[in-house]
């Protein structure tokens, strides 16, 4: 009852991803999640405005009807595989996210000072949340992949493309974390 | 109904993200401090794996449920798209603590704020296919 009750660590997870990995590719497909950002918006009819959205959805049902199951595997896994939401964090991390004004780090999945719902009465706590947003659609889609297609599949399959897009996924990783965000909180 | 196997895989990849804590906004801070080797193990470990597969998949020791070699596809070419792409992807990761995968994940833990992002992400996908052809490679 353990694997339910506790968090995995690194070794299972890592390796068990490799098998979604194997999977995907063994049924015929690819590992990759934010092309669906861009199947959305054909479906949203974004063929109008734009011929690069002139594609047939239809194709990409399979990847849509894969991040269906993800949405499924989080219900599943918040209410009845994960009997603590708590995250078991380092105190200096803990310590430094305190400094930077975020109280009780560790004591849920996500922090409330970016997710909670009061946040979305603000100007500022919307700002953040479709700033974050609009750079991880637009980020993913000129670089052609994200953590699953270029980390994961891109570096498994020892692209040189995919290496690049890494080291600029910790570029932009890096400035936000080191610099921007003692600017925004 | 064929499509069915995507579902159940995605599930257990939901799964997996939520177990691992991978869906956790703190586990890509620290990752990003360097304070925790957590997420490093786990997509290493994943890269790791995969290469071995990916190398089983070439020599075609590994095929397709149907007996077909499988091959995979390149990726696009270009170095600013990638490093610019890929910079502007990591600030939207850092701060929002999810790349999409896990942004599907949370909505399934019912955090409805990261409906926000996911608004945010389609934008952006938008944004991008209207300026793909004015965009430097």
């Amino acid at each position: 009852m353990e694997f339910i009750s506790q968090p995995w660590p690194w070794y299972v997870a890592g390796p068990a991803i490799a098998f979604v990995l194997f999977l995907m590719f063994y049924f015929g497909r690819s590992f990759g999640v934010s092309s669906n950002l861009e199947t959305l918006c054909t479906i949203g009819g974004a063929g109008k405005v734009s011929d690069y959205f002139k594609k047939d959805w239809r194709a990409r049902k399979w990847s849509l009807i894969f991040v269906v199951g993800i949405i499924i595997g989080g219900f599943i896994s918040s209410h009845y595989l994960m009997p603590s939401h708590a995250i078991d964090l380092n105190p200096v991390t803990m310590s430094e996210l305190a400094d930077l004004g975020f109280a009780n780090a560790g004591s849920t999945f996500i922090p409330d000072e970016i997710f909670s719902s009061e946040n979305l009465g603000s100007v500022k706590g919307i700002a953040i949340l479709l700033f974050a947003g609009l750079c991880i659609g637009f980020g993913t889609r000129y670089a052609g992949g994200c953590t699953s297609g270029h980390a994961i599949t891109g570096l498994s399959s020892l692209q040189l493309p995919s290496l690049v897009a890494v080291i600029g996924f910790f570029a932009g990783g890096l400035l936000m974390v080191w610099f921007l965000f003692p600017l925004i909180f | 109904m064929k499509n069915l196997k995507f579902l159940i895989i995605g599930i257990v990849f939901g799964i997996i993200l939520s177990k691992s804590e991978v869906v956790s906004w703190y586990r890509i801070y620290e990752m990003f401090k360097f304070q925790s080797f957590h997420m490093y193990g786990v997509i290493g470990s994943a890269v790791a794996i995969g290469i071995v597969l990916m190398q089983l998949f070439k020599k075609e020791i590994i095929k397709d449920f149907q007996g077909n070699p499988i091959h995979v596809k390149p990726k696009g070419k270009g170095f600013i798209k990638t490093f610019v792409g890929g910079s502007i992807f990591g600030l939207g990761w850092a701060l929002a603590g999810a790349c999409p995968g896990p942004i599907f994940v949370l909505i399934g833990h019912g955090v409805w704020s990261i409906l926000i992002v996911l608004l945010g992400a389609v934008l952006g996908a938008l944004v991008y296919g209207l300026l793909s052809e004015k965009l430097p490679n």
